[in-house]
Formats: structure tokens, sequence, C-alpha cells
């Protein structure tokens, strides 16, 4: 069964809790125990209709205060595909949620209320999903009910949000408008009779429309050295094979190949998926891949087709994500961890801020603070082999590690 | 098969989670608790490094009071996979003092599990810790992390976790630190199900449909072993044909009413369930915020 990642995106009270309560609720993925939960919580706060958010808002703390944190997912399955959601929270202090969430994810929504429309936080979720190269967005225009259903509203909005994807960089997105109440159910899971001017899919319908062939960004074939394989026992006494996930397109069996960094030359021997040897490594498989000739590789190798190389370089321009209280200044030692390859790399170039809401550039920075996103150039102590980010999602980014603390800091996707 | 592409994605990232802790971390160890999750993890690190063995061993925190099938099957896997098996017991833990044994109607040495493994993995200086648990099972495990740092007390800081960006694993830890693994944390309970199913993979009997000694209290069904799980005189016993979801401690896991006795039956019984799996753990009942609790002291 196919699975699609979907990030969720808005701004406190859009209702996006609420929305993926009703998704659940309206395909009944929500198990009467869950359900006896939610009900006896929302009669605890004397609500009249069931609190669907409460099915997801997960820490003690976030129901205190009765917001979500951080990054929760969320599960539920339909007889065609299996869904992940990625529940990340839309202040704007926490852009480096929305950027964890967008990063695994082929799909996005992007929550609007309609009494507000189009509003500077809407901007922000839309630059993220188009940033991090989303396939599919679709802006679900909520509250309808409190509007009254109005065909008039939804179309200002639908205007309004159509100025904003002139402006993005990554035009290929497919976007999808859909006008729903997440409190009430309209347009969720079963179409409304509410929106009759409104012959479009329901949220669900079009999820489930989406081609999963077509869901994910595609490339040329890199494959990672994660893991060296040598079983040295009596029956597999010179096995040798190179364990790692394919990325961007597929690797046969006769392909000829180059390992990098070394640039020796060899070809595709067998490829094995644990005891089954198979013809074609498919895009996004864990396999083992064994050579025609005895070469040395560890792991951070990248095995490529010999006619199709990446750029292998000891210095880079990148759009960050910076995630870290402490700042990112010039001159500072971070190491790029870039898939399984890890190089030490330093700061040479804060070249700007990116306002992630289309308002422009601002120059003459002198360092990063959380949530900021900017254009920065990095000097490496090895060269690694990467592809820019626009046509190469997974080789084409990176996240940073602190030296000191080994937090995860950062993110880039390499220009 | 020509090629991989109808590999299941999720064995596609879990095979991929497993060569990252592998290759990032000096001493991993496997948590193995006997339930369909650890061994579903078995199968799956198999599958990562064959031919080769599975490059780490499995530890078994054994509380004491686990249902014997599940011990009888775990020597039994371990002897035919030729695997190498660590057991460290719950009983030695209070025995010497650092637990107490709860007592009363709900006792449980659930929750003392906890001193037992953290004792464990200063004992062999373990550094990443590879666990069943699923995101799907409980609110608070839906933020957990893939690769999930714990301090020096082997807890976890929920506010301040580190992100996890496309599937780039972050294992750089300190001294004294240690990961927690979770290489099914996208697995939904049916999700595990199938794939035990579509592997032929052997489970422990208990997870079908039986007859067995049992008796009633708040609405659940609790096994009659009166060594291990306390009883009320009026709690009456009756024999009744049942199976279990999950395989905690006979103490704190209770049973469904089911015929489920093959694995098909028990896929199909998963697919039209409305309970959810984790709704016949008392330890989750104990409050709202059970799980989250235990997991910041250090509970798996």
């Amino acid at each position: 069964m196919e699975v699609l990642k979907i990030a969720t995106a808005g701004s406190v009270d859009d209702g996006k809790s609420t929305l993926i309560g009703r998704l659940l609720y309206d395909t009944k993925s929500l198990t009467s125990d869950k359900l006896e939960a939610i009900e006896k919580k929302s009669q605890q706060l004397g609500y009249d209709y069931l609190d669907f958010s409460l099915a997801t808002d997960g820490l003690v703390a976030e129901r205190e205060q009765g917001i979500t944190i951080d990054v929760a997912h969320i599960y539920f399955s339909t007889m065609t595909k299996s869904y992940i959601i990625a529940d990340t929270p839309g202040h704007v202090e926490y852009t480096r949620n929305m950027v964890t969430g967008a990063s695994t994810s082929q799909a996005a929504i992007v929550l609007i209320d309609a009494r507000k429309g189009v509003i500077e936080q809407t901007n922000r979720h839309f630059f993220i999903n188009n940033l991090l190269r989303i396939k599919n967005v679709i802006v679900a225009i909520n509250k309808m009910d409190l509007v009254n259903f109005d065909e008039g509203i939804y179309n200002e909005i639908k205007a309004d949000f159509e100025k904003l994807m002139s402006k993005r960089e990554y035009q290929d997105q497919k976007i999808t408008f859909i006008p729903v109440s997440a409190l009430k159910g309209d347009n969720v899971v079963h179409s409304s009779e509410n929106t009759p001017w409104y012959d479009g899919q329901t949220l669900l319908e079009h999820l489930e429309s989406l081609d999963t062939q077509d869901i994910y960004n595609t490339g040329t074939p890199r494959f990672p050295v994660q893991y060296v394989i040598r079983p040295k026992t009596a029956d597999f006494h010179d096995f040798r094979g190179y364990a790692g996930k394919v990325y961007g397109g597929e690797l046969s069996v006769g392909d000829s190949v180059v390992i990098l960094p070394s640039q020796q030359a060899s070809k595709i021997k067998n490829i094995h998926f644990y005891d089954q040897e198979v013809q074609t490594a498919s895009r996004r498989s864990s396999v083992v891949i064994s050579l025609e000739d005895d070469v040395n590789i560890s792991r951070g190798d990248m095995i490529v087709k010999a006619n199709d190389l990446p750029k292998i370089e000891k210095q880079f321009t990148a759009t960050i994500s910076w995630m870290d209280t402490q700042n990112l200044t010039a001159g500072t030692k971070y190491v790029v961890q870039h898939g399984v390859n890890k190089v030490l790399a330093k700061v040479d170039i804060i070249h700007h801020k990116i306002n992630p809401d289309y308002s422009g550039i601002q120059e003459g920075v002198d360092a990063l603070g959380m949530n900021d996103i900017a254009t920065v150039s990095f000097k490496l102590n090895k060269p690694i082999f990467y592809d820019p980010f626009k046509e190469h999602r997974t080789n084409g980014s990176f996240i940073l590690i602190d030296t000191k603390s080994n937090s995860t800091v950062g993110a880039g996707f390499i220009q | 098969m020509k090629d991989t592409s109808q590999i299941n994605p999720l064995e596609n990232e879990a095979i991929y989670i497993m060569r990252e802790v592998a290759a990032q971390f000096e001493k991993p160890v496997l948590l193995f608790s006997g339930g369909k999750d650890s061994i579903t993890l078995v199968r799956l690190a198999q599958k990562a490094f064959y031919p080769a063995k599975i490059p780490f061993p499995l530890m078994h925190i054994d509380t004491g009071h686990n249902f014997p099938e599940t011990i009888a099957f775990r020597d039994r896997l371990v002897a035919e996979l030729d695997l190498e098996l660590i057991v460290r017991n719950v009983q030695d833990s209070i025995n010497e003092g650092k637990v107490k044994e709860e007592s009363g109607k709900y006792a449980s040495r659930n929750v003392l599990q906890t001193t037992t493994l953290l004792d464990a993995i200063e004992e062999f200086k373990f550094d990443a810790c590879i666990g069943g648990a699923r995101r799907d099972e409980e609110k608070a495990r839906a933020k957990e992390r893939i690769f999930s740092v714990r301090d020096d007390f082997g807890q976890w800081d929920e506010r301040n976790q580190r992100p996890e960006l496309f599937d780039m694993l972050n294992g750089e830890i300190e001294m004294g630190q240690n990961v927690r693994v979770f290489p099914i944390s996208n697995w939904t309970e049916l999700d595990v199900w199938s794939y035990i199913e579509k592997e032929k993979i052997e489970i422990p009997s208990i997870y079908f449909a039986h007859t067995r000694a049992t008796f009633l209290r708040d609405g659940l069904i609790w096994s009659a072993d009166d060594d291990v799980v306390y009883r009320e005189d009026d709690e009456q016993v009756e024999e009744r044909m049942v199976r279990f979801r999950t395989v905690g401690d006979m103490s704190c896991t209770a049973a469904v009413l089911s015929e489920a006795s093959d694995i098909s039956t028990v896929v199909q019984e998963i697919r039209t369930s409305t309970i959810s799996e984790r709704g016949a753990r008392i330890d989750d009942k104990r409050s709202e915020a059970a799980m989250e609790k235990r997991k910041q002291q250090g509970y798996f």
C-alpha cells in the first residue's frame, strides 16, 4: 500500500487540529475508546460539540495551553492509501517545525480562516511549502459555516492567494482550493449541500486521487553507501555488498557506475533485497549492491551512473533554515550532514536574509536567529557530491549539526 | 521479484534506520519484549544486514511477570536465528532494594522496568537502544523522534527534541547519553499485523484465540494467575475464549474476547476493531498523561 505524507500548516485558531480530527472521525479512524475520551473532555470543557482537536493535541503542556507545540504524527488509512499527517504548529516562532514537517511530505494542507482571509501567516506557510518543493498543496478555506458558505468570500480569498502564487519560485507546484468547515464536516470527507456553487472534490477525495507514482520529486539515481556488508561466513566468504537506499531514479544490474570520491569505474554485478536477487533497484528502496570490481568503498561514498555525475565541490551556497536559539555567525564551524555523509564546514558568507512572507530580502546581516531563512555560503574540509535542490530534493539537502551540543541546528537546500 | 518497486515504503524506511544504527553507534542493542513489534524488528534487522548476521545483541528486561508462552517463544527464536540474548531481571532490582514492589489491586511491575533498563544500559555502555514503539500507539508517542536522545539519567526532554529532516538521522551524542531508536515509528498496528501475515513471521500463541481462566475488572478481562495478578475474592474466575492484542506484563495486559485463531482472522479483526490497541493496557489509564510521565523518567 502506498503511503502519503501530508504536512499541515495554519495559524493559531484556524482549526487545524479540528480538521485532522474531523478527517479521522469521518474516515472512522477514531477508535471507540479515543472517541469516548474526546466526548468526556468536550463535556468537561462545557462544549456542545465534539472538540476533535483533542484527538491530536498530545502533550500535557499543549492541552493546558490549548495549542500544538511540536510536530505530531497522525495516522489513518483508507482502502487505497495509508496517510501520515505531520501536524505542525502555526505560530511565527515555530517556522523550524513547519520546515521539519514539510521536509518529509509530498503534500501539504494550508488552512485559511474564511473570516480572516489571506494573512501574513498564510504567506509564510505557502512560502515554506514552496521552498521545500512539496508537489501538491491544498488550500483549505475553513470555517465556511461562519461566513454563511458565501461563494463571494471564497472567491475573494482564492484571488488573494493566487496573487501569492505568482511570486513563488517552484512554479510547477500543484495548488487546489477547497471550501470546508472542519467543525461541521463540510467538504472534508463528505460533499456539502451548503456549497452548491462548488463542484470540486472534497479534501479526502482529492487526497485519494493523487497519483502516488507522481507525488515524489524525481531526479537522477544516487546511491549513498550506508553500510558495508561483509559476512565472512563459510557460505558467503567473499561476499562484499554495499547497503543503502536508492534516491531519485533506479539502478539496474549491468549499469556502468562511478564511485565517489575515488572516481573509480565499475559495473553493478548484483542487486539484493534480503535473500532475493533483483534486476532493478527502484527508487526509495533499501537494497544491497555488489560490484564487478574489487573497489575500496566505505560509508559516505556514493555510487552514481557513469554518465551522470553530481557536482563534486568543497564549497556551496544554500538557502538555510536556522533552528537554534544560538545565532549562526560567519566564520563558525558546523558539521554538514549530507545524506549519510558528514563533513566539517565553515560559514563563509551570510549573503542576505529572506523574509518568508514574500516581502523581500534583508542585506547586511551578520547573524541568523531562530526561524530565520537566509542565503549562506559554506566552505568544506572535503568535497561532497551534490545536486542542486531544485533538481534533486534528497541529494540537494543537508542538515547542520552544532559541534559542541551535537544538536541539529539548521537545514539547508543547495542552490 | 524483478525490481523493488513493490516493497512497502515503511519496510524500506525501517531497514534504512537499522543500518543507520549499526553505522552510527558503537554499542547498539535491540530491546526485545517478546511482543509482535519487537519480533517484527528482528525480521527487519535480519533483512537489513543479510547475508551477514544481525550486528547487535537482543536485550530482554524480564519483569518476571511475563506470559510463559512469551519466554518460551523468545528462547526458541534466539536459538533458531543464532542471536545473542541478554536478560536482566526486575526481580534483581527489587532484591537489591533499588525499586519497591507495588502492592494492592493495580500492582504492576511495568513502571519498575525503567530502573532495570537504565542500569543495564549503564552496565553494557549501550549507546543506542532499538525499540518497537510506534507513534500511533499513544498521544505522547506521536511526538517521538526516530532517533530520540536521552540524557545521563535516561530522561526524555520533549520540549527540546532534535528536529528530524528528510531521512537524515543525527546520532551524534556525548558520553553518557544514549539514543532510543524507533524503526517502526510510522507503522500502525494494522501495518505490523499485515507485515507479519505477509512475511509469515511466527509469533507467540497468546496472540491467537485460546481458552483461558480469566476474571472481569473495570470492564476488562484479566488472566487469573494468582501468583502474578492480584484478584479480590468476589472477582470470579471463568473460562473464556480470548486473545491478547499486546504482550506486556500479565498484571497490566488485558485480554479481548476473540475467535481469531490464525493470522488472517486476526488481521481481519484488527481491520474492523473499534477499540484501540492500548485500550486494554491499564498502565496508560492511570492518568491522562501517564505515558508522557513515564517517558520523561526513562521508560521505553
